[in-house]
C-alpha cells in the first residue's frame, strides 16, 4: 500500500499539470480530486479509469483481480476498436469468493495467470488490483513478479483499486504502470525521424483510423498509440519516438511528461476534433518532428495536405450550414471535448447555450473563454433535473452528452447525440467532423420529433381551453426544423 | 436429473455472472419514489448504472456512498449517513434501498446498526423507508441479490395485518428473470380473474419505458410503500421463481398469508397450473381470452416442434431463467446439451439434462461446439460469432438489442412468442445438404482428391 500511496502522491505532484502547481503544499497533499459526495456522486472509480486507459492494448490479457462486480458487471462495454487481436475483448477475472477474502486471493491470482498463459499465450498479462483484494492485503506486485519470472513473460501489475479515487486518477495510475513496467523494455527494429507517439487516444469507434491515413500520407509513422489499437510490443518500444502528441486533455499527462524527461521526447497537447484543431495538431506534429531532425519540407507537405483536407471538409459541410444555423446546443461533457467540440460546432454556425466544465482543467476553461467569449455559459455541475428543464423549456434544441444522461433529453422529447466513450460513430479528423455534423443534422431533423411532440388527440382536446396565448409566447417551443408544433410541449408542461 | 458441477478454474473467463448488489439495486427500482444506494466505492455504482442503462435504455436512479480508501478502513457510518441525508434532500425519495458491496462486507460494516443510529439522530427522515440488504460481491450472483432485497423489503416494509384479508387482493413476487413486459403480462392475467395484485417489485411500472410528465430523479413508478405495507391483507401470495421462496416465506411468517410458488411460467403445462390456481382462488372460470391463447400456443407448438425436435441447445443463464427456458425447450423436444449457470439453486439438479455447470461463458463455449443453438445474454455474441451458432439473446444484460424490457417468456402468449422467435432462428439457419455430407469417414473427400 505504501508504494501505491507514494505513487498517488507522485501523480498529484505532476509538474506538467498546472492545476497542481497552483495549489499550496497542503492542498496538494489532499490530491487532485475533491472528496466524493456520498449520495451525490456519479462516475467511475480509479480501477475503471485504469482499465479504460489500458484495455485498448489489444493483444494483452487484461485480468481483473477482485470479486465478480468489477469485471462481471462491466466487461464488453466499450467500443475501442482493434485492427488485429481481439484478446482484449475477453473478460478475465479471478472472481474471488468468501474463502479468498478470508485466506487471501494471491494463490488464485497466480493460478489465474498460469491458466491464461497456458490457454491464450498473450505477449503480456495486465493484472488490475481492485478494492477487496487491496483491503485484505493481496500484494499483486509480488505475485506479478513471481509469475513473470516463472512464465517468462511480462505480467504487469496495475495498482489502482477503485476506492483510491476517481476515474481520472486511475488513468494516470495506469500510465504509471506503463512507465514502470512496459515503456522502454524493448527496442524497435528500426526508427525513422518521422516516428511519433500518440498518447491518450483510445481508438473509440475507430477514431484513430480517421487520422492515421493522413499521417501515413505524410510519411509519419505512429510508433505507438497509447493505447488505442496498440499491441504490447509497440508500447514497449515507444521510448524511441521523436515526438509525441497528447490527446484527451490530462488523462495521461504523466506519461507524456515523464517520457519527455526520461527519453527526451517533446510533446504537445492537441485535439483531433474540429477542423481547425485537427490542422493545428498536424502542424504541431510536423513542427516537432522537424525540430528533432525530420526534413523541413515536411512542413510544406503538411500545409498542402491541410489545405486540401480543409477545403474538402468545408465543401462537405456547406449543405448543413443553412439547416443548422442558429440551432442551440447544450453540451454536457468534460475535459478536452468541452472546448474542442465547441469550436467544431461553431464552425458550422451552431450556437452553444452551455458547456459543462465539471471535469475540465483550468486550461480547458481558458480555451472555452477564448472560443466562446468571456460570457461563455460554463456549467460546473448540472443536475439532470436542470438539464431536463433547459431542454423541455426549449432553451436548447439538442443535447450532446454521454450515454448515461441521454434519457434526460429523450424523455423531454428532445434530440440527443452521443459524444462520449460508448458512442458508435467516429468523430475525429476532417472526415469525423463532417460525420459529427451529419449525425447532428440527422438527430435534429428526424421526423419523429414532430410525432412524439404531438399530444394524444384526446389530451389536446382536453387541454385546448387551457392553452393560453400568453404561455405559448413565453415559451417559444423547440424549433425543430420542419416541426410546426411550436410551443406544444411547453404548453402541456405548463398545464400539466 | 442433472448433476451440478462447479468450475474448478482459478480464472473466470468471459463472465456469465453479475454481482449481488446490482441485483439488489434492480429490485429496489420496482418501488415508487425509490433510490437504490450501493454502500461501496464509486465504481460499484458506476458499473451498475452503465449496465442497466445499456440494458433498459432508461435513466437509472442509483447512488453511492462513495467510500474512499480511508473511509473503508475506518468504517462507513458517516458515508451512509451523509448519503441518506443528501439523497433525502436532493431527490425526496419515499425509499432508500441500501445494498452492501464487497468492500463494505470485507470491512464488516454494521449497516443495520447504522440505520438505527440514523433513525435516532434524524427523526425528520421518519417518512422515508430505509431498507438494507446484505449483498457481498464475492458471494452468490445477481439473482441472489434480488432475492435478498425483496426479502428485506418484505421484512421491513410489510405491516402485520390488523383487519381481515381484502377479498380478491393477491401478492405477486416476481423473480429477477421476469422482464417488465413479463410482469405486465402476469398482472393482466391476474386481473382478468377479477383479482387485484400487489406486485413487489413492480418493474412493469418503473422500467417499461413510458414517458413521464416531468423529470423525476428517483424511480418513475413502481409499487407504493402503502401497497407494500398492506400486502399482509392479501388472500394469497403468488411467487414466481425458486429465488422468491425466502421472500414468500418471510411474508407468510410475518402476516400469515399463504403462498404458492410457481417455479416457472414458461410452457403450456406451467401456465395451465397457474391459471387453474387463479380460477380456484377467484371462483371464476378461465376467461375466454386465455382459452383462445392456450389453443394458439398449442398450434404454435405443433407447427414449431419440427424444428425444435433433436435440436442441441447450449444455454447460459441464471438458475431460474435457465430452469424456465431449459425445461420448456426440453418439452419442445430439444436436447439441453450444455447448461451453464451462475449460482446455486435447488432447481439445478431438476433440469432435464446431464450436467449443469456453475461457471462462465468460456465453459459454455467449450461445451457448445457441436450445438445447433446458443441461448444466453448479450455477452454471448462473441462466442456465437466464433462458433458460428445461431444466437438467441435472453436475460440481462441485453445491450445490443432494442426492447430488452419487453421480451416476453411467460404466459401462453409469451411462450408462443418464444416458439416463434427461436423457431424462426432455427429455420433461418437450416443446414443445406452438400454432396460430402454423408461421405464415410475413411473415404477421402472428392475435394481433397482433386486438390492432390
Amino acid at each position: 500500500m505504501s508504494t501505491l500511496s507514494s505513487k498517488i502522491q507522485d501523480v498529484f505532484n505532476e509538474p506538467g499539470c498546472d492545476k497542481n502547481q497552483g495549489k499550496s503544499d497542503k492542498e496538494r497533499k489532499k490530491g487532485c480530486t475533491k472528496q466524493l459526495q456520498p449520495g451525490g456522486a456519479a462516475g467511475g472509480c480509479a480501477f475503471d479509469g485504469a482499465k479504460i486507459a489500458l484495455q485498448p492494448i489489444t493483444d494483452v490479457a487484461h485480468l481483473v483481480h477482485g470479486p465478480i462486480a468489477c469485471e462481471g458487471n462491466s466487461w464488453d462495454n466499450r467500443g475501442a476498436k482493434s485492427s488485429g487481436s481481439r484478446l482484449y475483448r475477453t473478460g478475465f477475472t479471478t472472481d474471488i469468493n468468501e474463502t479468498d477474502v478470508v485466506f487471501g486471493g494471491e494463490k488464485r491470482l497466480y493460478k489465474s495467470i498460469r491458466e491464461i498463459v497456458d490457454k491464450y499465450d498473450p505477449p503480456a498479462v495486465f493484472v488490475y488490483q481492485t478494492c477487496v483484494p487491496a483491503m485484505i492485503g493481496d500484494d499483486i506486485e509480488v505475485v506479478c513478479k513471481a509469475a513473470s519470472e516463472k512464465f517468462g513473460k511480462p505480467v504487469v501489475p496495475v495498482n489502482a483499486p477503485g476506492f483510491v479515487g476517481v476515474k481520472n486518477l486511475g488513468n494516470k495510475l495506469a500510465g504509471e504502470a506503463l512507465l514502470e513496467h512496459v515503456i522502454g523494455t524493448r527496442e524497435p527494429d528500426y526508427t525513422t525521424p518521422y516516428d511519433i507517439n500518440i498518447i491518450g487516444e483510445y481508438n473509440l469507434a475507430g477514431e484513430l483510423w480517421q487520422v492515421k491515413p493522413l499521417l501515413d500520407e505524410l510519411g509519419i509513422r505512429v510508433l505507438a498509440c497509447i493505447s488505442g489499437d496498440a499491441k504490447y510490443h509497440e508500447v514497449a518500444q515507444s521510448h524511441r519516438a521523436r515526438a509525441a502528441m497528447m490527446v484527451c486533455s490530462k488523462a495521461m499527462i504523466n506519461v507524456s511528461r515523464k517520457m519527455e524527461e526520461r527519453y527526451g521526447i517533446p510533446f504537445f497537447e492537441g485535439s483531433f476534433y474540429g477542423i481547425g484543431d485537427m490542422s493545428d495538431s498536424l502542424r504541431e506534429i510536423a513542427r516537432l518532428l522537424i525540430e528533432r531532425g525530420a526534413d523541413a519540407e515536411l512542413s510544406d507537405r503538411t500545409e498542402a495536405l491541410i489545405a486540401r483536407e480543409e477545403a474538402r471538409a468545408w465543401a462537405a459541410l456547406e449543405p448543413y450550414r443553412e439547416r443548422l444555423a442558429g440551432k442551440r446546443v447544450l453540451l454536457i461533457t468534460g475535459g478536452v471535448k468541452s472546448w474542442s467540440v465547441v469550436a467544431a460546432l461553431q464552425e458550422v454556425g451552431l450556437e452553444i447555450v452551455g458547456t459543462s466544465v465539471k471535469k475540465s482543467t483550468r486550461e480547458d476553461k481558458e480555451r472555452i473563454k477564448e472560443i466562446m467569449g468571456e460570457e461563455a455559459h460554463m456549467i460546473e455541475d448540472m443536475t439532470p433535473r436542470e438539464m431536463y428543464r433547459m431542454l423541455s423549456e426549449a432553451r436548447a434544441d439538442i443535447m450532446l452528452s454521454g450515454g448515461r444522461s441521454q434519457f434526460v433529453a429523450l424523455k423531454a422529447k428532445m434530440p440527443w447525440m452521443d459524444i462520449n466513450q460508448e458512442r458508435h460513430h467516429a468523430f475525429a479528423g476532417y472526415v469525423g467532423m463532417v460525420e459529427m455534423i451529419r449525425r447532428l443534422d440527422l438527430a435534429l431533423h428526424n421526423p419523429i420529433w414532430q410525432q412524439v411532440r404531438t399530444p394524444a388527440p384526446w389530451l389536446a382536446a382536453e387541454a385546448s381551453n387551457l392553452r393560453s396565448l400568453d404561455v405559448a409566447q413565453r415559451n417559444p417551443g423547440p424549433s425543430g426544423g420542419t416541426s410546426p408544433d411550436l410551443g406544444v410541449t411547453a404548453c402541456l408542461q405548463a398545464t400539466a | 436429473m442433472a448433476s451440478v458441477v462447479k468450475s474448478k478454474k482459478a480464472c473466470t473467463v468471459n463472465p456469465l455472472k453479475m454481482s449481488q448488489p446490482v441485483g439488489g439495486a434492480l429490485a429496489f427500482m420496482g418501488v415508487r419514489g425509490s433510490m437504490p444506494l450501493l454502500h461501496g466505492s464509486q465504481g460499484c455504482t458506476s458499473f451498475g448504472l452503465v449496465l442497466f442503462v445499456r440494458h433498459f435504455r432508461e435513466s437509472i436512479p442509483l447512488q453511492t456512498t462513495a467510500m474512499s480508501e480511508v473511509a473503508t478502513v475506518l468504517g462507513g457510518y458517516e458515508n451512509v449517513e451523509q448519503a441518506v441525508l443528501n439523497i433525502a434532500q436532493r431527490t425526496q425519495p419515499s425509499l432508500i434501498g441500501i445494498c452492501s458491496t464487497g468492500v463494505t462486507e470485507t470491512k464488516g460494516d454494521d449497516v443495520e446498526g447504522f440505520i438505527t443510529l440514523i433513525r435516532e439522530r434524524h427523526p425528520e427522515l421518519a417518512h422515508i423507508g430505509l431498507v438494507y440488504a446484505s449483498t457481498p460481491d464475492f458471494k452468490g450472483a445477481f439473482q441472489d441479490g434480488w432475492a435478498a432485497a425483496v426479502t428485506r423489503m418484505v421484512e421491513t416494509l410489510v405491516e402485520v395485518p390488523t383487519g381481515p384479508p381484502r377479498r380478491g387482493q393477491v401478492n405477486l413476487l416476481p423473480g429477477c428473470h421476469l422482464t417488465p413486459g413479463d410482469i405486465e403480462e402476469l398482472r393482466e392475467i391476474i386481473e382478468a380473474f377479477g383479482l387485484a395484485p400487489v406486485i413487489l417489485p413492480d418493474l412493469s411500472d418503473s422500467l417499461d419505458g413510458h414517458i413521464p410528465d416531468d423529470f423525476t430523479p428517483t424511480t418513475l413508478g413502481g409499487t407504493t410503500l402503502a401497497d407494500i405495507a398492506g400486502m399482509g391483507r392479501s388472500e394469497l401470495t403468488l411467487a414466481v421463481g425458486e429465488q422468491m421462496r425466502p421472500a414468500a416465506a418471510a411474508l407468510g411468517a410475518k402476516t400469515g398469508v399463504p403462498y404458492v410458488l410457481f417455479e416457472r411460467l414458461t410452457g403450456l403445462v406451467a401456465n395451465d397450473a397457474f391459471l387453474m390456481r387463479l380460477s380456484e382462488l377467484s371462483g371464476r372460470p378461465v376467461p375466454a381470452k386465455y382459452r383462445r391463447q392456450r389453443s394458439q400456443l398449442e398450434d404454435a407448438m405443433l407447427d414449431g416442434h419440427f424444428f425444435f425436435g433433436g435440436c442441441k441447445v447450449a444455454l447460459g443463464a441464471e438458475p431460474d431463467l435457465l430452469y424456465a427456458v431449459g425445461s420448456f425447450l426440453a418439452e419442445m423436444g430439444c436436447q439441453i446439451a450444455a447448461a451453464v449457470t451462475t449460482t446455486e439453486s435447488p432447481l439445478l439438479e431438476r433440469l432435464p439434462c446431464d450436467e449443469v455447470l456453475i461457471g462462465d461463458l468460456e465453459d459454455l463455449e467449450q461445451r457448445a461446439g457441436d450445438c445447433d443453438l446458443l441461448i444466453t445474454h448479450a455477452h454471448g455474441r462473441q462466442l456465437a460469432e466464433r462458433l458460428q451458432l445461431p444466437f438467441f439473446r435472453l436475460g440481462l444484460p441485453m445491450f445490443d438489442r432494442l426492447g430488452a424490457a419487453h421480451q416476453l417468456t411467460v404466459g401462453y402468449r409469451g411462450t408462443r412468442g418464444l416458439v416463434f422467435d427461436i423457431g424462426n432462428l432455427l429455420l433461418a439457419h437450416g443446414h443445406e445438404p452438400g454432396p460430402d455430407d454423408w461421405r464415410l469417414a475413411h473415404e477421402p473427400a472428392a475435394a481433397t482428391l482433386a486438390a492432390d
